[in-house]
């Protein structure tokens, strides 16, 4: 498995390598290394039948417990089977969409990293792997979506899906550190193996709302579902695939891979089929108001998600067996009708519905494999749609007391995908065909291609499910144990299923007749959509991020306000009050008694500093302060010499020296006094600096008195020759003991000098 | 200012001072100066020709810009961190290397004392660019 992912990362990056002159078979070659990873796991499907889990594991980081793991058990292979198998299908389809377009090497590169990335996380046995390849796959749709970059709505979409799926990427990471955390490994194995004691303990809830909001966010669950609508700004062969074999799948992959360690509780059953009803139904409803074609596909896609995750949510046998093969019906028509919205798009040069009709004539074939994937979309017999539907009512019925109201709202959301399906199917090939950009053929094999394979499969499994019923009964097994022996049949006899069934067929075609029939009304059901729906999800989020922006703005403002003299006033402020409230807590210390004015020279030395600092707060002259300052320093490098500490008192003597050569150069540029200080301003600046100073010598004074059990000057004076060779204690402990330090301080030096160097420069630029 | 007596002392003063910056970078080690006085020390010497001449010239004259000190100043301190490395010890670990001279005497040369040039080269740096930018006109 590692081998097979290994070759197609090499293959996603030797994308840059193969000729920009290659662009006519490149889709073709990297469809062929889809196939071979196609045909390995394909291999694969008969260990997993025989209910044999494959792993896989190598040294990554040991120490922290981390390991590449991975995993190929019946949940992973359906996933692997069907990125690389609809991979083989969507690069060949787009070979042919492609090929006007630019940046192809960059386009392949990113959509092949993508089928990798997707293809990593399902076979992750190990969360904080699945997590890394969780964000990539965030991190592709973006720069996918955003392909067209030079139109301000595919940047504003792939911004807005970038967004939400990183933010719920985050959450999950919390989540997946907090169950981890009481599993004490991040081992999917292992989570399974604790799940009872993940389930009691109390960071049960707050994981799972965390990895719930990971998986909604992925999967456009409500109230995050309007990035996926957004995201049709791809290139149609990326929203085949986004839609069908991954991205959005990959929080449907997630909920069936912990629904055996966190599922099965009040918690997980209430929330996560609240919110898959939810987005079922205005998915469904949404869908039938749109114009643009892929719109209308991309609120289907919003509704199956919300069926799938309804169904992973009820959590009974038949409801997970419902969910595994409902999968595999979406998968198969989404990308069909995907392919067949790009085909239609290409080739009449509009997605517009009001527009597009009558097609029947100059595209047959197109209108046989939509007709084909819209009966599995409708649920309808023969295709796989039926049965995945029959199991999905099947299981609804199941369900106990007012669980039953998700029944009812299953059968609406249903007749909904009914009516889209009819309408579709009747509007695009037979309804009134309007002015279209260009005239209609059916020339492009690769396009259909991809659309044909799937049509057909979703039919053989449809009419022959017992090819498939194995694979599913292992995923079932996989996501809940001890699963029951239910067998796929297309046909049920008459029951309560079939007749809801028929009831679902029979409202949704009223429906699709009815908007059919009074496209007016269509019309006014829109607008009246949007005046009663006036609730723009899309503007919220974007109002929220402009909101966000806003208010840090005005905060950073507000902190860093650019005025010197107040930046200084709060460190001043801040430090003092702190030291002051740590010297009061710690009041129980002496201070330092024996004070003497012995020798008298020293005394003098620093009544010749107080005198001069003094001075500088009363001159009028900024050269004559200045020089008082200087004063200060050399009698504080004076008081150094004096106690032998001489390497102190030259580089005092150097610095304070420096000091003053810079200050007279800055000072002849300053303009004279504007006007000074008033009486107010003056007398809380020296009570600021009082407190400041004051505290400053109580710790001075108190640090005399504190003995430490060794002085570390023991230790430098000791080993200073013997292990460093040097007899002047302060450079080794510069540059030896210390010199991570010095490394730091130069550095810091280093950033100081470009910071002037360029605030000088750039100020005088503009002046 | 336009002092000739200024400009014939600071071609002795300079002297006197990158002596003495060599002078305290050399003997740091086992008395008082080092790297860091060293640089100071220089970097007056640098300043002294500003006053002297003006602070364009004296950069002209500078063979080695000071963005280049600083450059080279940080690499040689990353640099001597990699020896203690590559002898198993840790990272920045002291490594010393003798030299013989004759019977009695040997000269030492360790990292520490590499990474002080380095220390010595970036103080020269940063205090003449200091001194350029704000003395521009």
């Amino acid at each position: 498995m590692a081998a097979i992912l290994l070759l197609l990362l090499i293959i996603a990056f030797s994308n840059f390598i193969i000729p920009r002159g290659a662009n006519r078979f490149r889709g073709i070659i990297l469809a062929v290394f889809q196939l071979v990873a196609f045909v390995f796991f394909y291999q694969k499907l008969a260990v997993t039948n025989a209910g044999e889990v494959i792993t896989e594991s190598y040294r990554w980081i040991p120490e922290l417990g981390l390991n590449l793991q991975f995993q190929l058990d019946g949940v992973s292979i359906i996933f692997a089977l069907l990125v690389t198998g609809i991979g083989v299908l969507v690069f060949l389809y787009a070979q042919a969409y492609m090929k006007p377009y630019g940046h192809l090497q960059r386009f392949f590169f990113f959509l092949f990293l993508f089928s990798f990335a997707m293809l990593g996380l399902v076979l992750s046995a190990n969360m904080i792997q699945l997590f890394i390849f969780w964000e990539l796959t965030s991190f592709l749709s973006f720069f996918l979506i955003t392909y067209f970059n030079e139109k301000e709505e595919a940047r504003a979409a792939a911004f807005r899906s970038l967004f939400i799926t990183a933010f719920g990427g985050l959450s999950l990471l919390a989540g997946i550190l907090l169950i981890g955390n009481i599993a004490g490994s991040y081992v999917i194995s292992d989570w399974v193996a604790s799940a009872a004691a993940i389930k009691a303990h109390s960071h049960y809830l707050p994981g799972l709302l965390l990895i719930l909001l990971g998986v909604f966010t992925k999967s456009a669950q409500f109230p995050f579902h309007f990035w996926l609508p957004g995201a049709m700004q791809a290139p149609t062969p990326v929203s085949s695939y986004l839609h069908s074999a991954t991205m959005v799948k990959a929080g449907v992959f997630l909920l069936m891979r912990l629904s055996p360690v966190m599922g099965n509780t009040p918690e997980w059953n209430y929330i996560i089929s609240l919110v898959g009803v939810t987005t079922m139904l205005i998915g469904g409803y949404f869908a039938l108001t749109q114009r643009d074609l892929k719109g209308v596909l991309a609120y289907t896609t919003i509704s199956a998600l919300g069926i799938l995750v309804l169904m992973l949510g009820i959590d009974t046998k038949l409801s997970v067996k419902s969910a595994i093969v409902f999968l595999l019906v979406h998968a198969f028509y989404k990308a069909t009708l995907f392919m067949v919205a790009g085909f239609i798009d290409k080739k009449t040069g509009t997605r517009d519905l009001t527009k597009l009709g009558g097609l029947a004539r100059q595209m047959p074939v197109t209108m046989v494999i939509t007709m084909l994937a819209l009966l599995s979309m409708a649920g309808l017999p023969p295709m796989l749609g039926f049965i995945g539907k029959e199991l999905i009512y099947e299981a609804k019925v199941q369900l106990p007391g007012i669980a039953s109201i998700i029944l009812v709202v299953g059968v609406l959301a249903n007749a909904f995908m009914v009516a889209v399906s009819v309408f579709l199917g009747y509007k695009l090939f037979f309804g009134k065909q309007g002015d279209l950009p260009k005239k209609p053929d059916e020339k492009g094999v690769l396009y259909l291609l991809g659309p044909a394979v799937l049509v057909l499969l979703s039919l053989i499994y449809g009419l022959f499910p017992g090819i498939i019923n194995r694979m599913v009964e292992v995923a079932l097994q996989v996501v809940v144990p001890k699963a029951l022996d239910i067998h796929l049949k297309l046909w049920h006899g008459f029951n309560q299923v079939l007749l809801l069934s028929v009831f679902t067929v029979l409202i949704g075609s009223a429906l699709a007749f009815f908007v059919i029939k009074k496209p007016k009304l269509l019309g006014k059901w829109s607008n009246l959509n949007s005046s009663v729906f006036s609730f723009s999800f899309t503007k919220a989020f974007s109002n929220m991020i402009s909101g966000f922006v806003g208010f840090s703005e005005r905060n950073t403002a507000r902190i860093q306000h650019g005025s010197h003299r107040y930046y200084i006033l709060t460190i001043f402020v801040v430090t003092s009050l702190m030291l002051w409230y740590q010297l009061y807590d710690t009041r129980g210390w002496t201070l330092a008694t024996n004070i003497t004015l012995q020798p008298f020279y020293i005394s003098i030395l620093v009544a010749i500093s107080i005198a001069a600092a003094v001075f500088t707060m009363f001159s009028k002259s900024r050269l004559s302060s200045i020089i008082a300052m200087g004063v200060v320093g050399y009698g504080l490098s004076l008081i150094f010499l004096y106690y032998s500490a001489v390497d102190l008192a030259i580089t005092q003597i150097l610095a304070e020296t420096l000091i003053l050569v810079m200050f007279v150069l800055i000072l002849q540029k300053l303009p004279v006094f504007a006007k000074l200080s008033s009486r107010a301003t003056k007398i809380r600046d020296m009570i600021i600096a009082l407190s400041f100073g004051g505290v400053m010598t109580t710790l001075a004074l108190k640090a005399i008195n504190v003995e430490f059990n060794h002085p570390i000057s023991d230790f430098f004076l000791e080993n200073s020759y013997t292990k460093a060779y040097g007899e002047n204690v302060v450079n080794v402990i510069l540059v030896d003991f210390r010199a991570l330090d010095t490394m730091g301080e130069v550095t810091v030096l280093t950033i100081a000098a470009l910071g002037v160097f360029v605030l000088l420069k750039t100020r005088s630029k503009k002046i | 200012m336009n002092s000739v007596i200024l400009k014939i002392a600071s071609r002795y003063v300079r002297l006197i001072l990158f002596s003495a910056a060599i002078f305290a970078l050399l003997r740091g080690h086992n008395l008082p100066g080092g790297g860091f006085i060293g640089g100071l020390l220089a970097g007056l010497a640098v300043v002294y020709k500003g006053f002297a001449y003006t602070f364009r010239e004296a950069r002209q004259s500078m063979r080695l810009k000071p963005e280049f000190l600083i450059a080279s100043g940080l690499s040689i301190v990353l640099l001597s961190m990699i020896p203690g490395i590559l002898n198993g010890k840790n990272l920045m670990h002291g490594i010393w290397y003798k030299i013989p001279l004759g019977e009695a005497m040997e000269i030492k040369i360790g990292t520490p004392f590499i990474f002080d040039i380095g220390v010595f080269l970036t103080v020269i740096g940063v205090t003449v660019i200091f001194l350029l930018v704000l003395n521009r006109e």
